[in-house]
């Protein structure tokens, strides 16, 4: 039985009683319990299944090295699986239910793998699920994804909210034990910018629990006078219950906070993702203890020494009444006195090493113990709870020679230091022969920006093992100035390494000593692994899963690599560790997403027009962060039909389109001409004043990149227009130029794409629309086609051009953004008598297309020229030089045999899917279906009344009245004209009026 | 994530307020060139372990492009100077042949 | 002039801090050189003010101007004197090589104010607060976006991002300035 005690509790308030549930059950424990001291604390040793047998699975730990204990926490919007109890503070209401059984936790008929576990050895799912194929997906598949998994993923959607917060600090401070307290008080006296976090709720770490005292008093005062004068000082930022999950290039380091964890549905975040980058980082992130190898080690009730003695000083609470201490150091007696002084019965010390005389033996020993020492535990008796344990010598093969009855064992196979934060960024570690432990390597530290070290470990996570040694080693590593802390420690004898118990188990006890709880992989498998040739310690991870379970093998990955370089013969560091990742525990998702959900998920771009579009009918389209109306819903209304109205409204009376998307850039200056003449593959120098030129820009490798309508504005002056997905890079690609290649020509840029609202009033009637508004003269022979002016239109300060991409009679005109709305308003009332309405992007597409004008992202995908769309009118002969002539010259984008644009006439009328592809004679060298040609865009014209498309085909413009085939799907064949790629008006009448 | 001194407002700026721009110390060819010549301008990158330059734009601050010099095996980075350069300031070749005496130069 | 509105009306919410969208303001773009004679007479006819120093803001009254890079400054000004500087900016400058580009439309301005209104942008953006001068203009991202700021009072921040995104700015501040979510509660 585990139960609480009636005295003690150093985290607990008895005055507070909080009540939970645990699988429906109804429990209490105290303010300032985990949910592992109070599910302990109500006899709840049993909390899960094992992934792979489904073993019944108890608590081992107290801390994040916790493998077992992962249970689902809350319920609908606030259920989250995986939560680690030892790791969650217990709040009222809390309702848990465990993970990983079926039909129940105590009756679990998976656990018949158990019984066949002889079957499902190390490798089990390479070897199984290779063949025959399809079974994987249907058969393999389903089943594991059915009974495997730990948690179940919430359904619904996530109540709480969550944020980033920024910092930067001079030194950064990871733990908050006494070492970590000793590096950030010496780094704050040094006049230091001093980050300090501990992942827990309370400050102090172990030393507050095992007793010890510094500089004369105990350590929680000295602990408790050390954050207070931390807490006064303004340089130093204190943090609890955050965990440096991982560090990363120059200094930044991750600080994941649980702000409300303890306290859901407070209105609080419920994390925090700190992101701080550190000048430098001291990891005082603690030890870890090791388990122990045993037959049985993974019964419910064998628990880690130091947990046990966790629970029992910081949350009274007792995991047995008998529990045997089974040890290779001097440490664990620790846990022995604290059983004993708590009234609990401690039968028995087994002792790995053959002498035992230390000073902490010695006082377990006074105290009329038992210390069996050089002898090990043969085997643990029980099923779902320990029931006693069998002893055994430590050399022999695990001869029983007696049998111990208790109801819980505490063991220790020695510490490892937590060492990484310190490797994530490329930190090295050595291994320390004589404390059995990998420790980081002070001559490899991940470096910096300045190429110094950028991390410092100090304390028990560099290795240390005495108070006192981990409080000079801390102050020390945060340049201390003065004498650091020193703490009275007795002298410990060295600990025996411990791999296997008894170093001599046969096969049928190795089959029963568990590495890694939490994904079943015992001692026994990391041997088969080594016979059947894995070397790396890697692949031997990837291939028997050991420490590849949330909790990445924390507790007992280094008794597995020992044991893998036994049995291939070779030491310990030549077998080394596999690699350690961030985060260091997981992290919620929530707290990775940050702000960025809903609304705010990402940035959504909005016109000056955008509501009154929503209030409109507006069909939205995403272009690029933008959103624009595809088409305008009127009641009733589907897609199809308000799109091809749309088009009649501007082929027969008028349309307004919101085009203030376009990118607008100006470009001036001396040079200005010069500068376009390069961007541009055709003439913009000679652009006179007041007129509009169409203009193509290339990449360097030749290819078109963007186009849209420049505007001389004066002599020095020209506005390029570019399209809605091109402003921004095509700023920057101007730029770029300027500063970096021709930067002595002087030439400005300024991107006022957002100063205006622009709206193209297109159609036979857009004339009359205008000049209902009044103000300046926009007829044929004030305003011709090509041209711009300047003036108001409605009292509204307005630049009109006369250009046109739906063929129609068509003025764009740019009003200040600020103004747009109220100009759109006046366009729609003043068109009123003329028909007018607002059209989409759909329409603005299917317009152009009918008029042969190609589109950037449909005629180009990045491997198109222009020369390709025959638009060599557009690329200037006369100049030397242009950004993608030199590589138009290559001979492959030289070559007769590209494919060209043409325009495709279905036979029957109907539309050719987008995409399809024109079939050609012959096969390839692949054995496939040669191809002459695809298409680019297609639609159903209501203009015309049938399938258009344009398409790139192999010698297209030579082939005018040819058929080809475009094969679509189960065999069908749609038949295309090759025909002129402008379809409507192709004298241009209509738009020049 | 890296951080960069701009060489032009003096920010240092982080990785996400940046935009990477590959090798620096192109030299352009146009129109006139060999093949030979266009395909190393267009195409043709070093890739080393250890000392590179290269062109970034502060695109979150001041806009501006400019030059540094880092380690691409510890990212340490050497310096930062102004886009307008036609090859790394001789102080800064100087600092780095210190730090790394087997470094080849930088062309 | 009433028909001009800006982006989000005004509108604001009291978290920790307050936020709001501060209105219209005129805004223009200057580029050219910074340290010519034209420069710094063109600067002080539409502000008041000297040309600033790198990443300063020089602020008289309503009228303002931020160093914005090597050869860009911003000149603010009220929104419905926005055309007259322009003119006056370009006259003054006429025979320089320069640029002068009326943008007060194409941005959306917010104050942050209250005690801890740094925690606000603190959640924003990956700025040094601690280290941000007095009369610093800082550009950077929030979030997903560009904006820039500075400290325009004791217990105030002006912010400026594309007028666009302005009702994501706006999302990011009120969800930063929530009661109960202060960085560093007292």
């Amino acid at each position: 039985m585990s139960t609480r005690l009636s005295r003690g509790g150093r985290l607990i308030d008895r005055a507070k009683p909080l009540n939970f549930t645990f699988n429906g059950r109804r429990m209490a424990g105290f303010a300032g319990d985990t949910l592992a001291s109070a599910l302990l604390g109500a006899d709840q040793m049993l909390v899960g299944r094992s992934f792979k047998y489904h073993r019944p699975r108890g608590l081992v730990a107290s801390g994040a090295e916790e493998p077992n204990a992962l249970l689902g926490l809350g319920e609908g919007a606030r259920f989250e699986p995986n939560q680690r109890a030892t790791t969650t503070e217990l709040f009222e209401g809390a309702a848990t239910t465990s993970q990983n059984h079926w039909p129940s936790l105590d009756f679990d008929i998976g656990a018949v793998n158990n019984t066949f576990g002889r079957f499902l050895p190390g490798g089990f799912y390479y070897k199984t699920f290779m063949f025959p194929r399809f079974a994987w997906k249907h058969v393999f598949e389903p089943i594991i994804r059915q009974s495997a998994g730990l948690g179940k993923a919430p359904v619904a959607r996530d109540a709480d909210r969550y944020e980033y917060a920024y910092a930067f600090a001079d030194v950064v401070v990871v733990g908050g034990g006494i070492a970590g307290l000793t590096a950030a008080l010496a780094a704050a006296k040094a006049g230091k910018r001093v980050w300090l976090m501990e992942q827990t709720a309370h400050w102090g770490g172990r030393a507050v629990v095992d007793g010890v005292e510094i500089d004369g008093e105990p350590a929680e005062s000295w602990v408790n006078e050390t954050i207070e004068t931390l807490g006064k000082m303004d340089n130093v930022t204190l943090r609890t219950r955050t965990m440096a999950s991982g560090l990363f290039d120059h200094g930044y380091i991750m600080g994941y906070e649980r702000v409300a964890d303890h306290t859901p549905g407070d209105g609080r975040p419920r994390h925090r993702l700190w992101r701080i980058r550190a000048g430098h980082v001291i990891t005082a992130t603690g030890a870890i203890e090791r388990s122990l190898s045993f037959a049985g080690n993974d019964i419910p009730g064998v628990m880690l020494a130091s947990a046990v003695r966790d629970y029992v000083v910081n949350w009274a609470v007792s995991p047995g009444d008998r529990t045997v201490v089974v040890t290779n150091n001097d440490d664990a007696y620790r846990t022995a006195l604290a059983l004993l002084d708590a009234g609990l019965l401690v039968p028995a010390v087994i002792d790995a090493r053959p002498e035992v005389t230390g000073a902490l033996p010695e006082a377990v020993r006074a105290r009329g113990v038992r210390i069996l020492a050089g002898h090990g535990i043969a085997k643990v008796k029980g099923a779902k709870r320990v029931t006693g344990v069998s002893v055994c010598v430590q050399a022999g093969e695990g001869a029983e020679l007696e049998t111990i009855a208790c109801d819980a064992v505490a063991m220790s196979g020695g510490w490892s230091p937590v060492v990484h934060l310190w490797s994530h960024c490329g930190g090295k570690l050595v291994w320390d022969e004589e404390r059995a432990m990998f420790r980081p390597d002070p001559a490899r530290p991940a470096t910096g920006a300045d190429g110094a070290a950028m991390v410092t470990a100090a304390g028990s996570a560099n290795g240390c093992l005495t108070a006192d040694e981990v409080l000079a080693d801390a102050h020390k590593a945060a340049g201390g100035k003065g004498k650091a802390p020193s703490a009275a420690s007795a002298a410990e004898a060295p600990l025996l390494p411990v791999w296997i118990m008894p170093q001599g188990a046969g096969p049928a006890l190795r089959m029963k000593m568990w590495l890694d709880p939490q994904n079943d992989v015992k001692v026994s498998d990391v041997q088969l692994a080594a016979r059947e040739g894995y070397e790396s310690v890697e692949h031997t991870k990837r291939y028997t899963t050991l420490g590849m379970a949330t909790d990445q093998g924390k507790m007992s990955n280094i008794n597995g690599l020992a044991i893998l370089s036994d049995a291939l013969h070779r030491p310990i560091p030549e077998t080394g560790t596999t690699t350690f990742r961030p985060p260091y525990t997981p992290i919620s998702l929530g707290a990775i997403a940050g702000e960025a959900r809903g609304e705010i998920f990402q940035p959504l771009r909005r016109t000056p027009m955008h509501e009154w579009h929503e209030t409109h009918g507006a069909h939205w389209e995403p272009v690029g962060l933008w959103r624009r109306a595809y088409c305008f819903l009127r009641h009733g209304e589907g897609v199809h039909d308000a799109v091809h109205r749309e088009i009649r409204t501007v082929r027969n009376a008028a349309g307004l389109l919101d085009a203030s998307t376009l990118g607008k850039i100006i470009v001036k200056g001396p040079d200005a001409g010069k500068f376009l003449d390069m961007l541009y593959t055709n003439m913009m120098s000679t652009l006179p004043v007041g007129k509009c030129r169409y203009g193509l820009m290339c990449s360097e490798n030749g290819f078109l990149s963007d186009d849209g309508v420049v505007v001389r504005l004066s002599d020095d002056t020209w506005l390029c227009h570019t399209t809605t997905g091109g402003a921004d890079r095509i700023h920057g690609w101007m730029e770029d130029w300027l500063q970096c290649e021709w930067w002595d020509w002087k030439v400005y840029t300024a991107n006022v794409t957002e100063e205006y609202a622009q709206v193209a009033v297109a159609g036979p009637n857009a004339r009359k629309v205008l000049e209902k508004l009044g103000g300046m003269d926009v007829s044929k022979e004030a305003l011709p086609f090509m041209e711009w002016r300047e003036g108001t239109l409605g009292g509204f300060r307005a630049r009109v051009y006369r250009i046109s991409f739906s063929g129609e009679l068509s003025f764009e005109v740019a009003v200040p953004a600020s103004e747009g709305r109220a100009f759109w308003e006046a366009l729609i009332a003043a068109g009123e008598e003329f028909g007018v309405a607002p059209y989409g992007t759909e329409a603005m597409h299917i317009m152009r297309a009918e008029k042969g004008f190609i589109m950037i992202g449909d005629e180009t995908d990045g491997t198109v020229i222009p020369q390709d769309l025959n638009l060599h009118w557009a690329i200037s002969k006369k100049k030397a030089d242009y950004l993608g002539k030199r590589a138009q010259e290559r001979s492959h984008m030289a070559s007769p045999d590209r494919w060209k644009l043409v325009g495709l006439e279905t036979l029957d009328g109907s539309v050719i899917p987008d995409g399809a592809y024109a079939v050609a004679e012959g096969v390839n060298a692949n054995g496939q279906r040669n191809m002459q040609g695809r298409v680019t865009s297609t639609y159903h014209s209501p203009t015309l009344n049938k399938g258009i498309a344009m398409g790139l085909v192999k010698h297209g413009p030579d082939r005018m009245g040819e058929v080809l085939d475009f094969p679509v799907d189960n065999g069908r064949v749609v038949k295309a004209r090759i025909v002129d790629p402008v379809f409507y008006d192709k004298d241009g009448e209509k738009q020049n009026v | 994530m890296l951080t960069l001194e701009c060489p032009c407002c003096g920010v240092k700026a982080e990785e996400t307020e940046l935009q990477a721009g590959g090798e620096a110390h192109l030299k352009r060819y146009g129109p006139g060139s060999t093949d030979e010549e266009f395909d190393g301008y267009m195409f043709s990158r070093k890739n080393p372990k250890g000392v590179h330059f290269e062109r970034w734009r502060h695109a979150y601050g001041c806009g501006k492009w400019f030059l540094a010099a880092r380690c691409t095996a510890t990212l340490e980075v050497f310096g930062t100077y102004p886009a307008q350069s036609k090859e790394p300031p001789a102080d800064l070749q100087a600092k780095i042949r210190a730090k790394r005496p087997n470094w080849e130069g930088y062309k | 002039m009433s028909k001009a509105v800006s982006a989000l009306g005004g509108v604001s919410h009291q978290g920790f801090a307050e936020v709001a969208e501060a209105g219209l303001r005129g805004m223009i773009t200057v580029r050219g050189d910074l340290s010519s004679a034209a420069m710094k007479k063109a600067v002080k006819a539409a502000t008041g003010t000297a040309v600033p120093a790198p990443r300063r803001i020089e602020i008289a009254g309503d009228r303002a101007v931020a160093w914005m890079s090597p050869d860009e400054l911003l000149v603010m000004v009220p929104y419905a004197a926005a055309q007259d500087a322009v003119a006056a900016l370009e006259k003054a400058l006429a025979g320089e090589h320069h640029l002068v580009a009326d943008v007060s439309d194409a941005r959306a301005v917010f104050t942050v104010r209250g005690a801890k209104a740094a925690e606000v942008l603190m959640k924003l953006c990956p700025v040094d607060f601690a280290t941000l001068a007095e009369g610093e203009i800082r550009r950077t991202r929030a979030a997903q976006v560009a904006a820039a700021f500075w400290k325009s009072g004791a217990e105030e921040f002006t912010l400026v991002s594309f007028r666009s995104v302005a009702g994501y700015v706006m999302g990011l501040l009120e969800v930063s300035s929530r009661k109960g979510s202060e960085l560093f509660p007292a």
